[in-house]
């Protein structure tokens, strides 16, 4: 299954990665505070540091696949983390080596100060995990099937009970919990999963799309509810989804993957200085145009140094779009805008830059990092 | 390790209830296996399938009991006696004995209980969620195969308590401690060749990824080794040791067709309920030479003691255990190694 240690038979499904963009990735890894990587590398233990997930060039090969390569993570106490990747990317990969339940090729983790490998029930009694499209045995209900989990937990009788109806609360399932799994819809399933990773009280959560089929206000009160885990609890949370205003909007940092590697990792302003693209959008209105004003607006726009391309918006009273060709050029625009457009006579409504959606520099970032001829089957 | 504003995380988790994973998921397990359907349904089929030959038999054993002069061994004979078929059929020959009809019956109660028990935790996506438990993943199918046995020993028991209960009102005799301690003996057997068929299920319900799928290759082996076994082994050894030739050789082959035909495990089973079960069997195999025929032809027919009847069948005994063990160890290995991803 895995080659002998040492000797890589891994066949290169992508090209190999360019010096330039090794640096690119450590100067990003420093600016998220993390310490830049050393070449010779010592072993986690050595740098204890507190972050209840941390991995050091953790890698795991399928025969010739490479399902991770290289991952060095970190998520801190009191943060969401969001691992963004297509499928077959990795997730779920590095998320069952952090449990333990898949042995890494090469490198190391620790969880909550432990390594999965060799202390895979320390790490699992204080990691709830919730599994990509979670099951429950159908034929118990509900609140059933949490007991099983907190008794293969070891928690008593008494604590059992309390602690299922806390977090079956906490999920709003607590009217459902006597009914049969069987009669639960998707959304109720990942509620109850997200509670069954709950009941034994864990000190670091991992969810694996935890929020693909809970409808929208029901996402709100989750995405709430693991806000209040972090904050009051002090809980690491790495969650994996491929719901991208989701993660933006709920985690504090976030790393994206692709073909096993993590291309980047910070906060999301961090990934825009790094992924935002070449581009910089700024976003313009003017007042009460009428139809004929367009030609007349875009060539005005155009004439602005700096400026790659500009489009109108929908209707005419639609702020414009305007795309400038390099970041840096992005503030001399935005100064040179109100100038040109006294110039012309036109009334300005309102003038803003676009930060880029997680979106775009999940786009630019995937698209930069594999090449044309791609390294997903 | 994690901010201090937590509520005394550790405190829960430190007053932990001393059960091995392994029993908590038998005890769910077992729980689960006597609420289902199965469950019922297959005691109703085991027990109306004991019932046939028991009530013919006994009917045939309290006549036969009544002039009996030393009533030696009568309650066992309970259990293995062939019954002729009933009269009202027109057709002559016999039907199995109650041990042949357990025999008969008892693969399908080991296979039900385990052909979709990991497969099944695979297809409703509760096995990843079930092995990020704090327990080893070797828990999982220990106690799957504890369960299993547990509800198996408790069929057995169940049906062969009522049999023998049935046996002391309908003959009017009580079974002697002898007889006792052969009926518990013949219990633990049937446990033992129920459980290879469990562990062979169990191997089934990890190698093959759907239950319909392993269900059907279970009782299609189950069917062909019943019901074909013997076609196979015969023409087998009728095409390497065919009964031929001088007395001698004859007598050779026919016991290699015999040793052949204890590949089988219900050959194994049958033979063992046989010996264990009435004292009068003295011998199991056909003797090899001609010698051993004259010699066997000329013994008076006595009744073995329990332990005697025993060593004679410890070779089978030993032949199931050993079979039940490469099963669930093969079982084991294999999903030990198995990814946990579906």
């Amino acid at each position: 299954m895995t080659s002998p240690a040492g000797r890589p038979i891994r066949k290169r499904v992508r090209t190999p990665r360019p010096g330039s963009e090794q640096a690119a990735r450590h100067a990003v890894a420093a600016d998220s505070g993390v310490a830049t990587v050393p070449r010779a590398r010592p072993s986690l233990d050595l740098e204890p540091n507190g972050a209840p997930i941390r991995t050091r060039g953790l890698t795991k090969n399928y025969g010739d696949l490479v399902a991770v390569d290289d991952l060095d993570l970190e998520v801190r106490a009191g943060e969401i983390f969001g691992l963004l990747g297509q499928n077959g990317a990795g997730k779920t990969t590095t998320i069952l080596m952090l449990l333990g339940l898949t042995e890494p090729t090469s490198g190391e983790a620790r969880v909550t100060g432990l390594d999965p490998a060799r202390h895979p029930l320390e790490v699992k009694r204080r990691v709830g995990y919730m599994p990509d499209s979670v099951g429950f045995y159908t034929d118990l209900t509900g609140r059933e099937n949490l007991r099983y989990t907190a008794r293969l937990n070891r928690m008593t009788d008494a604590d059992t009970e309390i602690a299922i109806d806390d977090v079956l609360d906490q999920v709003g399932l607590a009217s459902r919990a006597d009914d049969l799994v069987d009669t639960y819809s998707r959304g109720m399933l990942q509620r109850l999963g997200i509670a069954d990773a709950l009941v034994k009280d864990p000190d670091v959560l991992i969810l694996d799309e935890p929020t693909t089929a809970i409808d929208p206000i029901g996402v709100v009160e989750i995405l709430d509810l693991l806000r209040s885990l972090v904050r009051d609890r002090g809980m690491a949370i790495l969650l994996s989804s491929h719901l991208l205003n989701q993660v933006q909007s709920v985690c504090d940092r976030i790393g994206i993957f692709a073909a096993g590697r993590l291309i980047g990792q910070g906060t999301l302003d961090q990934l825009a200085g790094r992924f935002g693209g070449a581009h910089a959008h700024i976003e313009v209105a003017f007042e009460e145009i009428d139809e004929s004003a367009t030609e007349r607006i875009a060539s005005v726009l155009r004439g602005i140094d700096g400026v790659s391309a500009v489009s109108p918006g929908r209707t005419a009273s639609a702020p414009w779009s305007v795309t400038v060709a390099s970041s840096e050029a992005e503030a001399a625009v935005r100064r040179r805008l109100p100038v040109v457009a006294a110039e012309h006579d036109l009334l300005l409504v309102s003038l803003r830059p676009v930060a880029p959606s997680l979106e775009e520099i999940y786009r630019h970032a995937v698209a930069r990092t594999l090449p044309a001829d791609g390294g997903v089957q | 390790m994690t901010a201090p504003a937590a509520p005394l995380p550790t405190e829960r988790r430190e007053r932990s209830v001393p059960h091995a994973g392994w029993m908590v998921v038998a005890r769910k397990e077992f729980a689960d296996h006597i609420l289902s359907a199965r469950f019922v349904v297959l005691l109703l089929i085991l027990g109306a399938v004991a019932a046939v030959p028991l009530y013919m038999t006994a009917d045939i054993i309290r006549s036969a009991a009544s002039d009996a002069s030393g009533g030696q061994a009568i309650f066992v004979a309970l259990f293995w006696f062939t019954p002729p078929l009933p009269e009202a059929l027109g057709q002559q020959g016999t039907l199995p004995s109650v041990a042949g009809f357990f025999g008969l019956v008892a693969p399908l109660l080991g296979l039900s209980f385990a052909f979709d028990s990991v497969n099944g935790e695979r297809s409703q996506g509760t096995l990843p969620r079930l092995l990020s438990q704090p327990i080893h993943r070797d828990d999982v199918i220990n106690g799957k195969f504890a369960a299993g046995l547990s509800v198996i020993g408790l069929v057995v028991a169940a049906i062969v308590g009522l049999i023998a209960a049935f046996g002391v009102l309908r003959l009017g005799v009580a079974p002697t401690p002898a007889e006792l301690l052969r009926i518990i003996l013949w219990v633990l057997v049937t446990i033992v060749y129920v459980a290879m068929w469990l562990a062979f299920g169990m191997l089934l319900s990890v190698v093959v990824r759907r239950a319909a799928t392993s269900a059907l290759v279970g009782f299609g082996f189950w069917f062909a080794v019943t019901f074909f076994g013997g076609l196979i082994t015969g023409l087998i050894g009728g095409f390497f040791a065919p009964i031929s030739g001088s007395i001698e050789q004859q007598f050779r082959n026919n016991a290699a067709q015999e040793t052949l035909n204890r590949l089988r495990p219900d050959i194994l089973y049958a033979e063992a309920s046989r010996a264990l079960l009435s004292p009068q069997v003295t011998d199991v195999s056909t003797p090899a030479t001609v010698g051993g025929y004259e010699q066997a032809a000329q013994r008076i027919p006595s009744l073995l003691s329990l332990d005697q009847s025993f060593i004679l069948v410890w070779p089978q005994v030993v032949a199931l255990v050993a079979v039940t063990v490469a099963c669930f160890a093969l079982a084991y290995v294999q999903f030990m190694r198995q990814e946990v991803r579906a």
